[in-house]
């Protein structure tokens, strides 16, 4: 790639506009240069798309717990981008463990301590997680 | 505290941004190129039965640690490397290290890095940085895909040191103890080129190494088949991000390792190993090319079967000629 053929597409998006990376390019010797890129259309793109699929999961894993189908402990793993097996190590529990955790009736009656460790893994308070989806 | 004159240099990859910051600081002087290749920092590798958040795991580069670790060892640098059991041990290691006024490498997640924009913020916990200073309760960090330096809370650190999941980084940190009076540097190439030949070409199992890319092409032209648009757009737009986003300076570090080809040829006088150089870097505008032609795909989401079988071919392009360059420079008579 040329120093001239270095992409200049800005990201703008989640903040993304705000780090320009750095390029290896040739120069008109064909002698290797770094050269500050602010991103590539391309690449844009793919990383635009990991966010919308997370935004669009998230948003239906709302819904369900507003309609009182999930508890609120699955909405927050995803917003923090954790799968199952992720949160299970953060909480120190197993994975079914988690999921029954995922059930309204089972959340509704989990004990302040467990409530604690998970309100801190997604750095939030135990009210905003009580709360969410009320 | 603060480690005196450290100087941030911007750098396209973190490990080897970070091991040229490092070894530069401590008076050896040594540009990103030359770390990655002494490191033997290139490699393949799709595993489609690991996933990756949900996709199936693609890496252009060697595992996280080795880079610094090769480097080290290939120029007899004396370094100091730890893992701790909990955060507050780690921190006070860290600062007792900064008191001795060495700058310290560490491994991370960029998930809890504050300092980075959110756009790049996911679980990924091989992430490289420097802290070179501690000021005001916060630690001064060289972050080397950053252009400038950055501060970080104590707390946000410890959390992004100590994340779970795959690898977890227990803390790891590394320091630079003694630099040696004199430096080999065309053996430790030498060694390097080797190393990365041998493993794009050796690896007996298909997921590892050149043979990989060929699986992947293989796989991509099963995608309109096998997976929903939706997922088959999910797969290709991972595939792009390991290979443009953040950290590889382009071309999936093709273009990086072709830098340091080029910077060989001048240390070591060697006309074969500009001559690599220049192929490389064409190779690398095919890995370009397919991923220009991958978004293009992967936005229409049509599911056109055509259009998957012409990406699996150009990804072809790409492993055939790599190959036969990988396989002439197996050869080379040192």
């Amino acid at each position: 790639m040329d120093v001239n053929e270095v992409p200049q597409d800005p990201k703008n998006f989640k903040g993304a506009e705000n780090l320009k990376k750095l390029m290896y390019a040739t120069d008109k010797d064909g002698k290797y240069t770094g050269v500050v890129s602010s991103g590539w259309e391309a690449e844009n793109a793919a990383t635009k798309q990991a966010w919308d699929d997370v935004d669009e999961n998230l948003a239906k894993t709302e819904a369900q717990v507003r309609a009182g189908e999930l508890s609120p402990i699955a909405y927050y793993m995803e917003k923090n981008l954790m799968e199952l097996s992720l949160l299970a190590k953060y909480v120190g529990k197993w994975q079914w463990q988690v999921k029954r955790h995922f059930k309204p009736s089972v959340f509704n009656n989990m004990d302040a301590t467990l409530l604690q460790k998970y309100a801190d893994v997604f750095n939030i308070t135990t009210e905003e997680l009580k709360s969410f989806g009320k | 505290m603060s480690t005196n004159n450290f100087v941030h240099k911007q750098h396209a990859h973190c490990e080897s941004g970070v091991t040229a910051n490092l070894l530069t600081h401590h008076g050896l002087p040594i540009s990103e190129p030359l770390a990655f290749g002494i490191g033997a920092g290139l490699f393949f590798a799709h595993i489609p039965f690991v996933k990756v958040s949900g996709t199936p795991g693609t890496t252009f580069r060697t595992w996280p640690g080795a880079i610094f670790k090769r480097v080290a060892e290939r120029l007899e640098v004396k370094v100091h490397t730890e893992k701790f059991s909990n955060p507050q041990k780690a921190n006070a290691a860290l600062d007792m290290a900064l008191e001795a006024g060495k700058p310290v490498g560490m491994l991370s997640s960029v998930f809890y890095l504050p300092y980075l924009p959110e756009a790049f913020r996911f679980h990924f916990n091989a992430h490289n940085l420097i802290a070179y200073g501690k000021e005001n309760g916060l630690y001064n960090i060289s972050d080397p895909i950053l252009e400038d330096v950055a501060t970080i809370d104590p707390e946000d650190l410890a959390k992004a040191r100590f994340a779970k999941g795959t690898p977890e980084p227990k803390g790891f940190m590394y320091y630079i103890n003694d630099i040696p009076k004199s430096v080999d540097f065309n053996k430790a190439i030498k060694a390097g080129i080797k190393q990365t030949c041998f493993f794009m070409l050796s690896p007996p199992l298909p997921w590892f190494g050149n043979k990989a890319i060929g699986l992947l092409a293989k796989k991509i032209k099963g995608y309109p088949t096998k997976l929903t648009p939706r997922k088959a757009s999910l797969y290709l737009g991972n595939i792009i991000r390991m290979q443009e986003e953040i950290g590889t300076g382009g071309a999936g570090f093709r273009y990086l390792y072709a830098a340091f080809l080029q910077e060989a040829s001048e240390m070591m006088k060697r006309d074969d190993l500009a001559q690599f150089s220049t192929e490389l870097t064409k190779i690398g505008d095919d890995w370009r090319n397919f991923a220009y032609y991958a978004a293009r795909q992967m936005k229409n989401r049509s599911g056109d079967i055509v259009s998957y079988d012409e990406l699996s071919d150009l990804l072809n392009v790409c492993g055939t000629k790599e190959k036969d360059l990988f396989q002439r420079m197996q050869k080379i008579k040192w």
